[in-house]
């Protein structure tokens, strides 16, 4: 997998699906527009100030609340490479895998990034450098089992791969 | 070492002798559900799978409840794109305005879920049919298409926490209050990952209508499922609503649990979440004084007879406060009718409430009672977090229908011994 790069965007804990992607917007399902719309309840500009690659930091179990794909589908559309955080709610870390969204739990990174630092995550080793700070991380790199999903960009092509 | 009674369930669906917890198991469903929202993304995906059709015609349902009868164009759209795919693979549990209900009230309801099964939904609230004694947790859409089209899904295999219900509840102490006392205890993400079983002598004083709304809340705790034992209460309700044949499961003995809770009944009190997340709760004592605005009684955690019992009782010949919006939603229409015939919607309509055909609506700020900045309402639903019915500077208080239809009355939250005295 293609290490990620970029700027992060700092959040704190249980940043909830409706502040994610808000439902007056979930009478579409379109990746593009669903991204116009990113984190617009928890921070109204981000996606006026977010880049192509920028990295999202948060606390403690985020994505809670819906199983909205929409989450996970909106920050990648927006242009997010990666999310760490020091726990997923379990219903957006099996989305977010199953869309191909990098996500990587690892709490001392959660809690040490800050808001503007430019970091990488290397996905096979699970290691995160924060090169701002010069500090390194090592998070919790994914099982066998989901690895293997990853691998194939997605849940979708896993089971085409399959059936083949 | 001894299984949790979900993991027996899991064990039997992957045709395992014995999972344990951590373990990554393939099992296979008796049920894939998803509605307006969740499917037509679900749709999409499968489309690009190569396979021919769904796996199963009878084991697949679903329910258009979120943004119907539909709020927009857009909404329209998505219903039609669910119909049309219900419709050319012959779905048998599709369900559209005039059959449907709020979809966790409903299938229980037709008798598409009961004790034993394994059940995943596109929708987070899923979790409601651990009442039964199913294993049953919510996924998003890709994991639906990919159990529309395969019948399995993958799952890491939880741990537990145990909740040992014990004494009789107090009168208006209701489902509701138990798994908002529970998820203040414990935080949103205190079941993280994790089943929460529930487990006692006291589980016997809980209606069938009270595990369903306890179990529906798992979610908000951040459990993977919420799940009951099968007793007569939960026979006589599968006997009445389904022919399936169901499977009795119970933990072992000597099963192991992350961590043991006592929850007494008898010390319970209504408790009210605050503003802005399902863990900030207080008892109806501690609430102080504060005004609301609209009133919403319904949804997948409390539109069903019982709540509707229950709010009737204390609105009956009473008026709701001027000023006050009371929208009481039945959750499907089977309830609709019963309580039309009980004479229930003639009781809320007199009162000043107004009462609607199922829908989600305005628990996820969809439509049908949406809040302005500044406004606050007290609801009968599930979360209540920044935004969630309407402006971002709304605020919703989580309560039970008891709690709701008080504060309808005296225009401010209150416990329903304020009211019926």
């Amino acid at each position: 997998m293609k290490a990620a790069q970029g700027c992060v965007f700092k959040f704190g804990d249980n940043v909830d699906t409706d502040v994610i992607i808000p439902a007056r917007y979930l009478n579409s399902s379109d990746p593009k527009e669903l991204a116009t719309h990113c984190m617009e309840d928890i921070d109204k500009d981000f996606v006026k100030k977010v880049h192509e690659g920028d990295i999202i930091v948060a606390n403690k179990n985020f994505g809670c609340g819906s199983s909205r794909e929409h989450a996970p589908i909106s920050i990648k559309a927006a242009g997010v490479s990666c999310v760490i955080a020091e726990t997923f709610a379990r219903i957006f870390y099996r989305n977010a895998i199953n869309i191909g969204l990098p996500i990587i739990e690892c709490p001392q990174a959660a809690k040490e990034i800050n808001a503007g630092d430019e970091i990488k995550v290397d996905f096979d080793s699970g290691i995160i450098t924060d090169i701002t700070t010069k500090k390194e991380y090592k998070g919790q790199a994914f099982p066998p089992f989901m690895q293997k999903i990853i691998d194939c960009e997605g849940l979708v092509n896993y089971i085409n791969q399959k059936e083949k | 070492m001894g299984m949790t009674m979900t993991q027996k369930i899991l064990a039997a669906h992957a045709g395992l002798p014995s999972v344990s917890a951590g373990q990554l198991i393939e099992a296979d469903l008796d049920l894939v559900l998803g509605n307006d929202i969740t499917s037509p993304v679900a749709i999409h995906e499968i489309d690009k799978m190569n396979v021919e059709g769904v796996f199963d015609k009878d084991k697949i349902a679903l329910v258009m409840d979120h943004f119907v009868p539909n709020k927009d164009i857009k909404s329209a759209e998505h219903c039609k794109c669910v119909r049309e795919f219900a419709c050319k693979n012959e779905i048998s549990n599709y369900f559209d305005v005039g059959e449907m209900g709020i979809e966790h009230a409903l299938l229980p309801e037709k008798g598409l879920t009961v004790a034993g099964d394994v059940i995943i939904g596109a929708d987070s609230h899923t979790c409601t049919y651990g009442a039964l004694g199913a294993f049953s947790t919510g996924v998003g859409s890709t994991d639906m298409a990919a159990g529309m089209a395969t019948g399995k899904a993958w799952f890491k295999v939880p741990s537990a926490i145990k909740f040992n219900i014990v004494g009789k509840p107090a009168k208006f102490v209701s489902g509701k209050d138990v798994i908002l006392h529970i998820i203040g205890m414990i935080g949103v993400d205190g079941a993280l990952y994790k089943s929460m079983e529930f487990v006692g002598e006291g589980i016997k004083y809980l209606s069938m209508d009270d595990r369903f709304t306890i179990a529906n809340m798992a979610i908000e705790a951040g459990g993977k499922n919420g799940i009951f034992p099968v007793d007569d209460v939960t026979r006589d309700y599968m006997k009445e609503h389904s022919k399936r044949p169901f499977t009795e499961y119970e933990a072992d003995p000597d099963a192991e649990y992350d961590e043991e809770y006592t929850i007494d009944l008898s010390a319970l009190k209504s408790t009210v979440s605050f503003p802005h997340l399902p863990e900030n709760t207080r008892t109806i004592d501690e609430v102080g004084d504060i005004k609301i605005d609209q009133v919403v009684i319904g949804s997948c955690t409390n539109g069903r007879m019982d709540d509707l019992r229950t709010a009737a009782e204390i609105l009956k010949g009473r008026k709701v406060a001027k000023g006050v919006r009371v929208i009481v939603i039945p959750a499907t229409q089977k309830i609709y009718l019963d309580a039309m015939e009980e004479g229930l919607l003639k009781i809320f309509i007199e009162a000043g409430a107004i009462v609607s055909t199922p829908t989600c609506g305005p628990c996820l700020g969809g439509y049908m009672g949406v809040l302005a900045k500044g406004e606050r309402c007290i609801s009968t639903t599930n979360r209540n977090f920044v935004g969630r019915m309407g402006d971002v500077d709304s605020e919703v208080y989580l309560a039970s229908p008891a709690v709701a239809a008080a504060s309808a009355v005296t225009g401010k939250i209150s416990g329903p011994e304020e009211v019926v005295k």
